[in-house]
């Protein structure tokens, strides 16, 4: 059937063209600002733009399973928060090891994003609904357990360090930013080498025929929040650390932009597609146009506008391209000649 | 002699309001492909799920290989090896072809690590025992329905099934594609497995099965051999005797002006070259099988799907309807099949649904006139007899007999002068039926034309002043209402091409 064959060439195409995007603009924004500044190519503000990544990317990398499933969680930003909180009273109030801290830190997490796959999957809320309101119910606690006051780390400069040290020297990358590239590279290999990846994505795909196919859907998609969760415990730790400080009335905010990470890497919104390096470039291209954009002095209230406009022009690419593919694949099975 | 596969006997089911099986039964041997044919609603697909699993029997028995079996969801049933192609495929379209047929089973190295080339290795193997050329790597998103048929049929034989049920296997595929679907079945009923092949195509069953069973209203009428049976015979099986026919309302004026026309219709593999014409004052049914294209032809013509070629006449005068706006305002209702779905707003109450495809007309700068608005539902209720204790009633809270008069309301007052009845009494009681066809003999008698779409035979045949038969997306005959019966529709409803 030589049809076919030509019309899944040209999504493969399409498909490229996606993924070649994000980067491509990603370089072209490099070009830009360099020219346009020449404080910005510096090692110092490279790394700047790296170390503004991090947290977000990291977030991102939760979200993008979460989306693959067709799923959202708005929750992340708060609970990242409430985690950093939790981390901040095993440290500095109870005077417990930092290694604790860090444990208790991602446990928080995991476990707001185990409630939310309970709530979604058990109670069958829509995902929107219920991580809208799990992100008020970690922002409430995290100001209740902070007691409105944000929690310093000044009598643990070795937890500072974590995420501010460098291992490498000579770069002078922050750890933070290995530590970014290490868990994106564990979360590439979870989602295309094990089981629970393959059934994110059947989740996403076409969740009926995933059940009628003997897969535990309800049990696979808790696990895909709780994954989420233990991002954000992970963000939680990582903000903390670089901060020195947990902070109670940060975390609205960050939900949107990973998610904007997650669809300016080319997931879909729609679900059941996907790549984790994605999700990199895009947490790398939000991060390099704020910082670009501050670069060459834009007023912040700008920022905020163009970051917005970007994510809605990635939404709607995304949507472009799933229209193309419904009509070729739509035109090959109705069989015309 | 090929041994005794399956048995089912005294099967009953239940459906509220329905009895969809009455002490059915029903043999499949291994290495047979056994036919199940009847009109729609007989109860062949109510069959199938009991025996695969997806729907409980309230009475009778199953035995496999002679031993009873009791089966408590899909997956029981497919590990007794009883597996079914459902005619609504089920895959995952993002996933790989491998990826699909072994979901929940994959091939793996630990507990939790993929070992995907182990999966591509093992689907390669299936592909080479029924010769099949696809890469396993593909993904199913970009394959035609027959290859995605194809996949699901490597997915059943993946686990060793011993029975394969196949739900219209042939009916989105093309001829070359049907052969290659036959070629595999022989393949695997010469190698021992059982086959039920539901089919509305008689002339295919012909080709393919070994034995045909027909069923009517829910009940087991007879078993013949293939080599035996006569297409005639087996449509003369198939409706038995007329018990529900009367007189039709009145002849209508051939001489009457036509207000609708299509000429050549092309929209996708549902509608294809389709033309007819509709009379003023006429019902003009149309008749097939389900997927025959029917709702599609209509849905072209208001504007809901695209009109891919051809062209539509109303009085005469050539229309561009893009959307279904367009349609009514051209004087276009459309009555959905699916009520509930489509066609009303069903927690609003019956005034917020009489004037909701005209909204505008009773409205002044945006703001609505709740007294007009309230006398159009009134003047609805009362002429058409909705039985409600006010038109402040939630639709969703009256009978389905007096929705679809709600429904019915709305084209009334939004002034259509053809009303498209797309199967208008199904899930209708018997009393509520007849209260809708003599409304429908009113809207003629009023000057209204009427198309109308249904998939009961006998409704065809009482309302329809001419009948439009049609198989796989073209017209493939057109009869006066005098000349046409139960069997020579069901000839044009299953004559391919």
């Amino acid at each position: 059937m030589p049809r076919v064959k030509l019309s899944s060439l040209t999504k493969i195409r399409s498909d490229a063209i996606q993924r070649v995007l994000a980067f491509g603009s990603l370089v072209i924004m490099i070009i830009f600002f360099s020219i346009a500044s020449e404080n910005f190519l510096t090692i110092a503000n490279v790394n700047g733009i790296l170390l503004a990544t991090t947290v977000n990317g990291v977030l991102a990398l939760g979200a993008t399973f979460v989306i693959i499933t067709g799923g959202i969680d708005l929750s992340v930003g708060t609970m990242m928060t409430v985690s950093a909180v939790a981390t901040g009273i095993i440290i500095t109030n109870w005077e417990l090891p930092i290694w604790l801290g860090i444990i208790v830190g991602i446990l928080t997490g995991t476990a707001g994003g185990a409630l939310n796959g309970w709530l979604i999957a058990r109670l069958k809320i829509p995902p929107f609904i219920a991580t809208l309101g799990t992100l008020y119910i970690a922002k409430g606690l995290a100001l209740v357990a902070s007691g409105l006051k944000p929690i310093y780390f000044n009598d643990t400069p070795r937890f500072n360090e974590i995420a501010m040290g460098s291992i490498i020297p000579v770069l002078e990358i922050p750890n933070i930013v290995l530590i970014f590239f290490l868990v994106s590279f564990l979360a590439h290999l979870l989602l295309t080498k094990t089981t629970f990846g393959r059934y994110t994505f059947a989740l996403g795909s076409n969740e009926e025929a995933a059940r009628l196919s003997g897969v535990n859907v309800d049990k696979w998609k808790i696990w895909v929040y709780v994954f989420g969760g233990a991002t954000a415990g992970l963000a939680g730790v990582l903000i903390s650390a670089r901060l020195n400080s947990a902070q109670p009335s940060l975390g609205m905010g960050y939900e949107l932009e990973a998610i904007a990470a997650v669809v300016i890497g080319g997931t879909s919104l729609r679900g059941g597609e996907g790549k984790i390096i994605g999700t990199v470039i895009g947490a790398l291209v939000i991060s390099t146009l704020t910082n670009g954009l501050r670069v060459l002095s834009v007023p912040q209230e700008w920022q905020t506008v163009v970051t917005g406009t970007i994510v809605v022009l990635a939404v709607y690419l995304d949507i472009v391209r799933r229209k193309r593919e419904a009509v070729s694949s739509a035109r090959q099975t109705s069989g015309e000649k | 002699m090929a041994q005794q596969l399956i048995s089912m006997e005294g099967i009953s089911k239940r459906y509220p309001g329905v009895l969809a099986l009455d002490n059915a039964h029903f043999e499949l041997k291994s290495g047979e492909v056994h036919a199940l044919v009847g009109e729609n609603g007989a109860g062949k697909s109510t069959l199938v799920k009991i025996l695969c699993g997806i729907a409980t029997k309230d009475s009778g028995k199953i035995l496999l290989d002679g031993k009873e079996i009791h089966l408590h969801g899909p997956r029981s049933a497919q590990d007794l090896g009883i597996s079914i192609i459902h005619q609504e495929l089920n895959l995952m379209p993002d996933l790989t072809i491998a990826q699909n047929i072994y979901i929940g089973r994959e091939p793996r190295k630990f507990k939790f690590i993929l070992n995907d080339g182990g999966l591509v290795k093992e689907t390669e193997k299936l592909f080479a025992q029924i010769h099949l050329d696809l890469d396993p790597n593909r993904k199913v998103e970009g394959l035609s329905v027959a290859q995605q048929q194809m996949v699901e049929i490597v997915k059943a034989l993946s686990f060793n099934s011993k029975v394969l049920i196949m739900d219209e296997p042939t009916a989105a595929l093309t001829n070359n594609e049907v052969d290659e679907l036959f070629r595999i079945i022989r393949g695997l009923r010469d190698k021992g497995v059982g086959i039920v092949h539901i089919s509305h195509r008689l002339e295919e069953l012909k080709q393919i099965s070994d034995r045909i069973t027909v069923m009517r209203d829910g009940k087991y009428v007879d078993t013949l051999n293939t080599k035996d049976a006569t297409v005639d015979k087996i449509i003369s099986l198939m409706v038995g005797r007329t018990i529900f026919q009367e007189a039709p309302h009145i002849p209508s004026g051939k001489s009457q002006p036509v207000v609708l026309e299509a000429k050549n219709l092309n929209n996708g593999r549902f509608v294809r070259n389709v033309s007819f014409k509709l009379h003023k004052g006429e019902i003009l049914g149309f008749a097939g099988l389900v997927g025959a294209g029917r709702t599609e032809v209509l849905r072209t013509i208001f504007g809901a799907d695209k009109l891919i070629s051809g062209e539509i006449l109303i009085h005469g005068k050539k229309v561009r309807i893009s959307r279904p706006q367009d349609a009514v305002e051209y004087g276009l209702g459309y009555l959905s099949e699916d009520r509930k779905l489509l066609a009303l707003a069903l927690p609003l109450d019956i005034e917020a649904n009489t004037v909701l495809g005209v909204f505008k007309r009773f409205a002044r700068f945006g703001l609505t006139n709740s007294r007009k608005i309230q006398l159009a539902a009134e003047k609805q209720v009362k002429d058409l007899s909705i039985r409600t204790p006010s038109t402040k009633q939630r639709v969703s809270n009256l009978s389905g007999g007096n929705q679809q008069k709600v429904a019915i309301g709305k084209w009334l007052t939004a002034d259509s002068e053809i009303i498209i009845f797309d199967e208008p009494t199904r899930g209708i009681d018997v009393g509520a039926k007849s209260e809708i066809y003599k409304l429908m003999n009113d809207l003629i008698d009023q000057g209204k034309s009427i198309v109308m779409i249904s998939s009961e035979l006998p409704e065809i045949l009482r309302m329809s002043h001419r009948i439009v038969v049609m198989c796989e997306g073209r017209i493939t005959g057109e009869l006066l209402n005098k000349e046409a019966n139960q069997e020579s529709i069901m000839a044009l409803a299953t004559m391919r091409n």
